[in-house]
């Protein structure tokens, strides 16, 4: 062992391998094109300034929401790489992924999808959304915000890093030991996912304190708990799942890291190690985490649909009541994941009625949503067309999920296709839709520019086709007893179901192309689409009642609530937030700092260290990181104030804009 | 919690803007509520260590067993040495409401130097215990104690040099509304970390040596 680079050499990194090569130059082209064209464009101090160091909550959200686009492009090349190995890997053709590349692959695509896919999206959509809707000037903790968000960023860079250097679990997602064992994975590929996860999941549990205060203590004057818009309720309900599952995450990772690390017997064969404590902890974690992401997803859709029925959302409290509901379930079905543990019929049986009892609120939010567009008008615009489809696909998939729930047909299959045919269907159907939905919803919000229709509808249609085009055979190839993550296969039955779920990711992977076209289209005509009301969809909650972009501070005027809906209830009673009695006064703000990201840039240095057992680099990294803290909390200087006359001003140009001075 | 209002800690900042006033008791206020928070997930992080050790704290794998090695006079005065630093910061807490910038560092250093000791207790223990061979390699049960004890002492060791941290900022800056603030979350840490103890002391060292 080198005591400069660890276990590092350059035999390490895959020069054999063509496709990482390929992907790791193409990559990095990418890269340096984007700093070529900042550099051209000589725009660094303002991306310093106005984003890299922002405690500003939108910013911070519009970078969540960019690395989770920039994670689906990965996480999306290692699914389509999967589905066509698939399709030519009939026994005798070994496919052209050896399979120690192969498990890679459908390991990295788990952890990226949804830990730096589907979280950053998530918590990307809270941060522009939830303090605007709550009438707050920031959340409770702007500094916590930026760290978590560049822990997350450097979680996801170092799962990156495992392509260059070394290698990635070839585990599976969940990293079930014994094979996630030193004894059986001997390379460094679990150790990136133990500190990859371990870094952004600190981020996240920081996010879960922070929104949690936010929600709890920031709420505009008026709005009572049950005056919260349904998105803010769902993201509460996240974060209260966040806080109280992330760190049992934290735990278990740390646990598979001592045994990796120091030789300690928690999940070992020999010791009196428990190779089913890892999966109890796991899914004690894993299970909320589920509900951690889609509920979010169902705030955006009783959003989207509330407002472009122009309706108030049917049934609001039901739909609180349900979401709090789910929530409290979620923490007592995780055993489901394991049926054939072998843990007995009663526990089995528990654990399948508890499963199958989440339907029902979920049921409740369905027909919610039915009844809010029963007799509205509705505008059918793109963020419409994401929650019509989910409304389908989710049903679709929460049926399979009752399905896979009782015990007895678990047994027949548990790790089939079906399974992961199921999952994908609440995920794709559930989150992706509903962040699609969101992302089309909010855009307008955050940049002050409107997407592009055409654009948005050709991606909606192109991944809802796609995706049942892709999935449907894996339901029928799991009754034909297919499992899953198998490199080859021997059965010829399977194959035309393989290329038929192939050609489906083909037409998904021109669904995100259209995204991808729909965004710098937008970005590139912003004058056409520039939003000047700031309120584009006539909104019903309070993130409509500003300009869009919102300035800095949100609300000059910090608004009254009487009403669930604000926004509309104000539109409704003449003026709103428009009609100003009080002089504009100075407002208080926090400063930007450099601080959460130089903390999370040295946290890759920590998690590098760690992985290659480089401990010069560790020291360094955790002093770093120390130190930058500290600089931060011994430094006084940490906000200013806007004066009243900067207020002003702003607040006429937007009245002026809006139309409404 | 009397550190949520902090009269004398606002005629220091009265040099700042008037609208500092509410700033900072409106901050002290969402950072205690915000620090509980954390203290939460601090408990559920506690929490599955405590059922991990209920798990396989009785896998000796042939290994020596709790009653074996456990000195529980030894645990017992370590808990008690643990208990007297949370007394000692409880003075701090009532030396900085009184705003007395002396006699709240020289408590504060009275805490640090009674935690120290519970560190050295602890090490001391740890470094026997891996010297007669029981390491936490050797068994599920031994790997689980010594992660159980030593995340605990992680946040002793952690308190102690955020009271490092506090003093010089204390010396620093005297007792502001910023360092009011801090002493607070400190110690809402310090006096969770002996409950945390206790339940350690009961699950770990008691009911192990039955």
């Amino acid at each position: 062992m080198n005591l400069l680079l660890g276990k590092l050499t350059l035999d390490q990194i895959p020069y054999q391998e063509p496709i990482i090569m390929g992907a790791v130059g193409g990559g990095a082209l990418l890269v340096l094109a984007v700093a070529a064209a900042i550099t051209y464009y000589g725009r660094w101090t303002w991306l310093w300034s106005e984003y890299l160091t922002s405690v500003d909550h939108k910013k911070i959200g519009i970078m969540y929401v960019l690395l989770g686009l920039v994670m689906l492009l990965r996480g999306f090349t290692d699914a389509v790489m999967m589905r066509i190995q698939q399709s030519m890997s009939l026994d005798p053709n070994p496919g052209y992924l050896p399979p120690h590349h192969y498990d890679q692959v459908f390991s990295a695509h788990g952890v990226i999808m949804i830990f730096f896919v589907a979280m950053p999206l998530v918590v990307g959509l809270m941060n522009i959304a939830v303090p605007l809707q709550i009438g707050a000037r920031d959340v409770a903790f702007p500094f916590l915000n930026s760290l978590s968000f560049w822990l997350t960023f450097s979680g996801a860079m170092l799962i990156n890093a495992s392509l260059v250097f070394g290698e990635f679990a070839k585990t599976g997602w969940a990293a079930y030991p014994p094979l996630s064992e030193l004894s059986f994975s001997p390379d460094v590929g679990v150790d990136y996912y133990i500190w990859g996860l371990q870094i952004s999941g600190i981020g996240t549990l920081l996010t879960g304190v922070n929104f949690l205060a936010t929600i709890l203590r920031m709420r505009a004057p008026g709005m009572k708990m049950m005056r919260m818009p349904i998105f803010v309720w769902t993201a509460f309900c996240t974060n209260v799942l966040i806080v109280a599952a992330f760190p049992i995450l934290t735990v278990t990772l740390a646990l598979l890291g001592l045994d990796r690390y120091i030789g300690t017997h928690f999940f070992t064969n020999d010791g009196g190690g428990e190779q089913m404590m890892y999966v109890n902890l796991f899914w004690a974690w894993g299970h909320p985490e589920v509900y951690i992401l889609v509920l979010p997803a169902f705030g955006v859709f009783s959003e989207v649909v509330a407002t472009f029925s122009g309706k108030p959302i049917f049934g609001y409290k039901s739909m609180v009541w349900a979401t709090v509901a789910i929530t409290f379930f979620s923490f007592v079905v995780w055993l489901h994941h394991f049926f054939t543990m072998g843990a007995g019929a009663n526990v089995n049986a528990f654990f399948g009625i508890a499963t199958m009892i989440i339907a029902v609120p979920t049921g409740v939010k369905m027909f919610n949503w039915l009844f809010t567009m029963f007799r509205g008008r509705v505008r059918f615009s793109v963020p419409m067309l994401w929650s019509i489809g989910f409304i389908i696909t989710f049903t679709i998939g929460g049926m399979t999920g009752v399905l896979l729930a009782m015990p007895g047909a678990d047994f027949v299959l548990h790790n089939s296709l079906f399974l992961i045919a199921h999952f994908h269907n609440t995920i794709i159907g559930g989150v992706v839709f509903g962040m699609f939905a969101g992302i089309n919803y909010w855009f307008p919000k955050a940049t002050g520019i409107r997407l592009s229709e055409p654009l948005g509808r050709a991606s909606f249609w192109c991944w809802l086709i796609g995706f049942y085009v892709a999935f449907m055979p894996l339901y029928v190839l799991g009754f034909m007893g297919m499992t899953r993550r198998l490199n080859h296969y021997p059965n010829p039955e399977w194959q035309p179901w393989l290329i038929l779920a192939a050609v489906g990711v083909a037409i998904i992977a021109v669904g995100i192309l259209c995204t991808v076209l729909q965004i710098v289209y937008s970005i590139w005509k912003h004058e056409e689409l520039r939003d000047t009301t700031g309120d584009p969809w006539d909104g019903r909650t309070l993130e409509w009642a500003t300009s869009s972009p919102p300035p800095i501070y949100n609300f000059a005027e910090t608004p009254q609530v009487t009403e669930i809906d604000a926004w509309a209830n104000m539109k409704a009673n003449g003026g709103g937030m428009f009609v100003r009695s009080t002089p504009y006064e100075g407002i208080h703000m926090p400063k930007n700092t450099p601080a959460g990201l130089l903390m999370g840039l040295f946290s890759i240095g920590l998690g590098f260290g760690l992985v290659w057992h480089i401990w010069w680099l560790v020291g360094v990294s955790a002093i770093a990181m120390i130190a930058a803290l500290l600089v931060r909390l011994f430094d006084d200087d940490i906000a200013y104030i806007i004066p009243a006359d900067e207020v002003k001003d702003t607040e006429m140009r937007r009245l002026a804009g809006a139309g409404q001075s | 919690m009397t550190l949520l209002d902090l009269p004398e800690a606002h005629s220091l900042h009265a040099k700042q803007h008037p609208a500092a006033h509410e700033d900072d008791a409106e901050l002290t206020e969402k950072t205690v509520f915000g620090f509980w928070l954390y203290l939460m997930s601090d408990v559920v992080l506690f929490a599955t260590l405590f059922a991990v050790f209920a798990v396989v704290g009785r896998s000796y794998a042939g290994g020596p067993t709790g009653q074996e090695l456990f000195d529980l006079p030894y645990v017992l005065i370590e808990t008690a040495v643990l208990l007297a630093s949370s007394v000692a910061f409880g003075f701090v807490t009532l030396a900085a409401q009184d705003n007395r910038k002396q006699a709240t560092l020289l408590w504060m250093a009275l805490t640090f130097a009674i935690g120290a000791i519970f560190i050295v207790m602890e090490v001391y223990e740890f470094h026997h215990l891996i010297g007669e061979g029981a390491g936490p390699d050797r068994s599920a049960f031994l790997s689980a104690y010594f992660t159980l004890v030593g995340t605990h002492g992680l946040h002793v060791f952690t308190g102690l040099f955020w009271m490092i941290i506090s003093g010089i900022q204390l010396a620093r800056d005297g007792l502001t509304a910023t360092v009011q603030r801090r002493l607070g979350l400190l110690g809402l840490f310090w006096h969770f970390l002996d409950v945390i103890w206790i339940v350690v002391f009961t699950e770990v060292y008691l009911i192990g040596v039955l």
